[in-house]
């Protein structure tokens, strides 16, 4: 299977990759996929409280090149964005901009879940 | 600056053919063109020649009569002669089959078109070292089975099964034994007429010969095995097998069975060196690693090993440009499962995702194993730093006790 450049480059030099302090108020954690599947994407964001803006994103993926890479592209696409901008994010938009082939398509699909699933938990800490 | 080297640790998938295979083929294009079933002209004659050539080659290789020696196009298909070839011919005796899960696909899924026909198919489980338990095995034939397949050496693992134990078995019960033995021939000593195999499948590319060509031996006395050919026409191959001959491809497989009757020896004592090197560096050198299958029955150019919480696929694009193996990981697949094999031998499907196959060959140095020791090595040290289990696993959570969010 050949791969997109775009795909390659986020294999190979990954953005964001490192571990938040899942004990403070303002960062919100997503624990999604499982061993067992091959998959588990680990996605934490910071928001600044005042202005509700994602100020950092960081990621840990165990999974193929194409989960390394949807989880490293949408820890790009988090920062700066707002909360609401956030849960926009479509995984269509991950599948178009990697290349990804149609078997890969789980993959933007779990980075989806990640984000939501730590906007969910950053909520819950702030009601 | 970019590493343009190639690695070549992917035999088992299949071998480069050796360049004097290659030149023994050559002349059989254009020189020699004739079909081998022509029998009135000097064309045919000279190809007939050197395909009854090749198959004394062939038969000699793994001790057994040239007359006994069915060329097919390939492992696959001699796989599915014997099978459905057995089902069909010996329906008066019975219709009950017996295999095992860890099998290659081509068993798998004969077995399973002898299940529509109406047949009836055991599928043995295997112990966790991949080999199959004697015990269970004759518990399982009945008055009905007619036939027991059995690979020699599995293509992931490398596991050699217990064949003359088997064969013992099915000489007691007259049950006859089958076995695809396409990992093993050319790279360790067979004779399956000592060990009391019937029929034998294997193919020329995973020993240094051509793709295209196999063979299926059919074992003709004590007792004389038949088979119900699968493709009609002109009854070459003694009736079992129709289809004009492919001469360069039975030339080059003889010549690749005559060179693996003078060099396995020495190849096996090197690739198991070298084999060895590998999986030291590995288990001395790099955390939770583990070897998967029997270690004491098994191959000696192949290792299948499992580096826990990195994912099989995301570490071969580590190195892919430079080096081939093979992955059981499911995103190495189609179908998203890990391999079957694996988890027949009892495996989580965590280590299944985890596994990586390195198989040496011939034209493997010492160089190439020195080098995917390094880079493999590397790339296990950086899939570990990307992954949220490692991190748990070293901060000493329970992976188990985690409740995933399985999708």
């Amino acid at each position: 299977m050949a791969y997109s450049e775009k795909l390659l480059d986020h294999f190979q030099n990954p953005k964001n990759v490192g571990t938040l302090d899942k004990s403070k108020k303002n960062v919100g954690t997503g624990l999604v996929g499982a061993p067992e599947c091959g998959d588990v994407m680990r996605l934490q964001i910071e928001v600044d409280e005042t202005t509700q803006t994602i100020t950092d994103a960081k990621f840990k993926t165990f999974g193929c090149g194409s989960a390394i890479a949807s989880s490293s592209l949408a820890t790009e696409w988090l920062k700066g964005k707002s909360i609401d901008e956030a849960l926009s994010i479509d995984n269509m938009a991950i599948v178009e901009e990697l290349a990804l082939p149609p078997v890969k398509i789980h993959c933007s699909v779990l980075a989806e879940d990640a984000i939501k699933s730590a906007i969910a938990d950053y909520k819950k800490k702030n009601n | 600056m970019k590493d343009n080297r190639l690695i070549y640790l992917d035999n088992n998938a299949t071998t480069p053919t050796d360049p004097r295979v290659v030149e023994a083929m050559l002349p059989y294009f254009y020189e020699i063109p004739g079909n081998a079933a022509s029998r009135n002209h000097p064309y045919g004659w000279k190809a007939e020649e050197a395909v009854e050539y090749a198959r004394e080659q062939v038969a000699d290789l793994i001790q057994v009569d040239a007359k006994e020696i069915i060329f097919t196009s390939g492992a696959t298909e001699s796989d599915n002669l014997a099978i459905k070839g057995v089902f069909e011919m010996y329906a008066s005796k019975g219709n009950h089959i017996i295999t095992v899960k860890t099998e290659h696909k081509a068993v798998l899924d004969a077995c399973k078109k002898v299940e529509k026909l109406g047949g009836e198919v055991t599928y043995l489980d295997v112990k966790n070292d991949g080999l199959i338990d004697l015990e269970v095995l004759e518990a399982a034939i009945t008055d009905k089975t007619i036939l027991v397949s059995v690979m020699w050496a599995n293509n992931e693992t490398g596991v050699i099964q217990p064949m003359q134990e088997i064969g013992d078995i099915c000489r007691k019960h007259g049950v006859l034994f089958m076995s695809d033995a396409t990992q093993a021939v050319g790279k360790i000593p067979l004779d399956p007429k000592a060990v009391g195999v019937h029929l034998m499948a294997f193919t020329s590319h995973k020993m240094y010969g051509p793709k295209g060509v196999g063979a299926l031996f059919v074992n003709r006395k004590n007792p004389r095995v038949k088979v119900t050919a699968q493709m009609d026409g002109g009854g070459h191959e003694r009736g079992m097998r129709s289809g004009t001959l492919n001469v360069p491809g039975i030339v080059g497989f003889g010549k690749a069975a005559a060179l693996a009757k003078a060099e396995m020896a020495q190849d096996t004592e090197r690739l198991s060196a070298l084999r060895d090197k590998l999986e030291k560096a590995f288990t001395e050198n790099v955390e939770e690693v583990y070897i998967n299958g029997n270690i004491d029955h098994r191959m000696p150019h192949v290792t299948n090993i499992s580096f826990k919480h990195v994912e099989g696929e995301g570490l071969m694009m580590t190195f892919n440009q430079n080096i081939a193996v093979s992955s059981g990981s499911a995103c190495t697949s189609a179908s998203l499962e890990p391999s079957y094999v694996l988890v027949a031998l009892g495996l989580g499907d965590d280590l299944a995702h985890s596994s990586i196959r390195f198989s040496l060959g011939r034209f493997t140095t010492e160089e190439d194993v020195d080098y995917a020791i390094e880079s493999v090595t590397k790339g296990v040290n950086h899939m570990r730093e990307l992954s949220p289990i490692w991190e748990m696993y070293k901060e000493g959570i329970d992976l188990n006790s985690v409740e995933w969010a399985e999708h």
